[in-house]
């Protein structure tokens, strides 16, 4: 029976997380183009690659904008999260052995040690955004429950991957409770507030161009 | 999960919206709202609302905000989710009550100054989302009333203020008499085909503030412009329809403006120190006639004073011996860049210059734009209580020394003054132009 939910866990499962996350980002992309090319025809004409690219850097560089100098402590999280949400399951050591048994592919990985720590950067900045979701009035006035269920969606891979891949109590079924919650957490990317992913480059790019084309002003 | 517990909305009685939500039933709403949203809601709409992470990064941009005892209600993410995001989600299916705090709010909590575009890490445009939300309320036939009645006005006599058109060659003859005696061989040239420069101004300036067509004609003079002015309808480059989000009128008055300059055969259109105006023209008109920018090019008044200062077409007799702070408009700031202009010029005019903070592209809102200060009376306490981060900004300037304030735009005069007045500054606004007038030698 475990087998059985394990073999399904590591196999067709991961197949229909990461085609539901590709399809899904092709359609939502395809989608909000089809979109625009209808109905909004002034961004594509308002659309310029020098300016887009001078705002998605800016907010891409910490503390390059004035607000994130404004809130250093927010900043500072932001980017060790993001960076470490992103980077961390892609350059996992373990992982990369999953792909390397399977069609003998590798590449660079990332000390154990070194793993861990982002790992662990994850999941204390989903307890940072939490509380401030639940101490900041303004942004507590924002917050649903789909925002709340987002933070603990993106921390459980990593909470139960910590778990497992140090074999604390149990791991066997918290290493299962890892891969569903991984799966789950792909394919919710494109149809959840999440696809702030794919959409970033997208909106700073064209708020980029309207500040830098038809305003001569900065957006940072 | 469990929300603060909310202050409730102070109410403010406007006549407008008051008559306009009651002509409306929840069944006569949602069929308006879900044709705007079916014809005009795109992908903008939708990757903005999408897109928003709630993380309330925004709230610290927003006057509104920092003024109400940041009240969550004012922040920028806030007001769009009191607003179109509850539209949105009921698809339509809301009461005449909740078009009424709406459209308080979309009308008179927020100048669409994008402040808060500049503080968003996805670069949402806040002031987009606003504006469909008035344009959902215009839509409705629920609009502040003087607000309504300048749309009005812009409707049946193409300028803000009820101008007729003999009260325009009126005001500006007059306004030559008057320069003429100062200046014996000045004229305002009414008419003048094939002219370089085509002065536009704003309705107010002909009804309130005539003395600023005299100061302009004074510097168009004496830097030898071979400029004119329309003694037709399209004169006025002015645009409330743009904030009542009456789209249809907007794109009517800038065919008008754009068509008189063109049928005077000129080759720019020199305009006044207006923001909003700027903003039409550059920025939004002539979006609605199918324009990427200008149909010929359009230049405001700092960029225009700025060249004759550079070209050395004005001369400075001496210069304004008391200390100036400079407040930058949003429109012709973070909708124009023009601030490094306007610093040259009163570098040229004045003897010492001392900067507000914060400034330039991040300068707060005079709380007058956006067409706020046009929803008249029933909102002005309002507009100046929600603004007392603007009243402590010009505090600190004027504790170093600063007492004139130079904003060159009429919006943000009529915002700075009620400012000025309710929290008594004792500060004194003037326009680059009552410098520039002051200072230049005449003959």
């Amino acid at each position: 029976m475990i087998h059985d939910i394990y073999s399904l866990l590591r196999g067709p499962m991961v197949w229909l997380a990461f085609c539901i996350f590709a399809g899904g980002m092709v359609f939502r992309i395809t989608a909000m183009v089809g979109l625009a090319r209808q109905k909004d025809r002034v961004v594509f004409d308002y659309m310029n690659t020098r300016y887009a690219l001078r705002s998605i850097l800016h907010w891409m560089v910490p503390f390059a904008g004035v607000n994130m100098r404004k809130h250093p402590v927010m900043t500072l999280v932001a980017f060790v999260f993001h960076l470490s949400v992103l980077a961390t399951p892609l350059f996992l050591c373990a992982h990369i052995l999953l792909v390397k048994a399977s069609w003998n592919l590798s590449w660079w990985f990332l000390p154990d040690g070194v793993a861990d720590v982002m790992t662990a950067c994850v999941v204390a900045a989903c307890g940072f955004f939490l509380c401030r979701r639940m101490l900041l009035p303004d942004v507590r006035y924002l917050t649903t429950a789909s925002d709340l269920f987002l933070l603990a969606l993106v921390a459980s891979p990593f909470i139960s991957g910590f778990w497992a891949c140090h074999q604390w109590p149990g791991y066997p079924v918290v290493m299962m409770a890892h891969m569903l919650s991984g799966e789950i957490l792909l394919a919710a990317i494109p149809f959840t507030r999440l696809i702030h992913m794919f959409f970033f480059p997208f909106t700073r790019g064209y708020m980029g161009s309207e500040f830098g084309g038809v305003r001569h002003a900065k957006d940072w | 999960m469990t929300k603060p517990p909310a202050k409730a909305r102070p109410h403010f009685a406007d006549e407008g919206i008051e008559k306009g939500v009651q002509k409306l039933t929840g069944e006569s709403i949602t069929p308006v709202i879900r044709d705007i949203l079916k014809t005009e809601g795109g992908a903008r709409l939708k990757v903005y609302m999408e897109t928003c992470a709630h993380c309330g990064l925004c709230s610290e941009a927003c006057h509104h905000y920092l003024s109400n005892d940041r009240d969550p209600k004012y922040s920028p993410a806030g007001k769009v989710r009191q607003t179109i995001g509850e539209i949105l989600r009921k698809k339509g299916a809301v009461s005449p009550g909740f078009i009424k705090t709406a459209c308080e709010i979309a009308f008179t909590e927020c100048n669409l100054c994008r402040r808060c575009v500049m503080y968003c890490p996805f670069g949402i445009d806040v002031a987009y989302l606003m504006l469909f939300v008035r344009r959902i309320c215009h839509r409705l036939g629920v609009v502040p009333q003087y607000i309504q009645d300048t749309a009005h006005s812009h409707a049946a006599t193409l300028n803000q203020m009820w101008v007729k058109e003999d009260e325009w060659i009126d005001t500006l003859h007059w306004q030559e008499d008057e320069a003429r005696e100062e200046i014996p061989g000045l004229r305002i040239p009414l008419e003048k085909e094939g002219a370089e420069i085509f002065y536009s101004v704003i309705g107010p300036e002909p009804k309130f503030r005539a003395q600023l067509i005299y100061q302009a004609a004074v510097i168009m003079h004496v830097a030898g412009m071979n400029w004119t002015m329309p003694a037709t309808p399209g004169w006025d480059n002015s645009d409330m329809c743009m904030y009542t989000g009456d789209f249809e009128m907007t794109a009517r008055l800038k065919k008008a403006h754009f068509e008189t300059a063109m049928r005077l055969k000129t080759k720019r259109i020199v305009m006044g120190e207006c923001g909003h105006a700027f903003r039409s023209v550059h920025d939004v008109g002539n979006r609605f006639l199918g324009w990427k920018t200008e149909p010929l090019p359009v230049v405001h008044a700092i960029q225009f004073y700025y060249e004759l200062f550079r070209d050395k077409k004005l001369t400075v007799k001496q210069k304004f011996d008391q200390p100036v702070t400079l407040h930058d408009p949003c429109n012709v700031v973070r909708g124009a860049g023009l601030h490094e202009l306007a610093r040259y010029i009163i570098h040229e005019t004045c003897d010492r210059f001392i900067e507000m903070h914060p400034n330039r592209e991040h300068n707060y809102c005079c709380n007058a734009g956006g067409g706020v200060i046009n929803c008249g009376p029933p909102f002005t306490k309002k507009r100046v209580t929600s603004n007392s981060v603007k009243a402590e900004q010009l505090k600190a300037v004027k504790a170093k020394g600063a007492n004139i304030i130079i904003a060159p735009c009429h919006n943000c005069h009529g915002g700075l003054e009620d400012i000025i007045k309710h929290y008594d500054l004792g500060m004194e606004i003037k326009f680059l132009g009552d410098i520039i007038y002051e200072c230049i030698k005449k003959t």
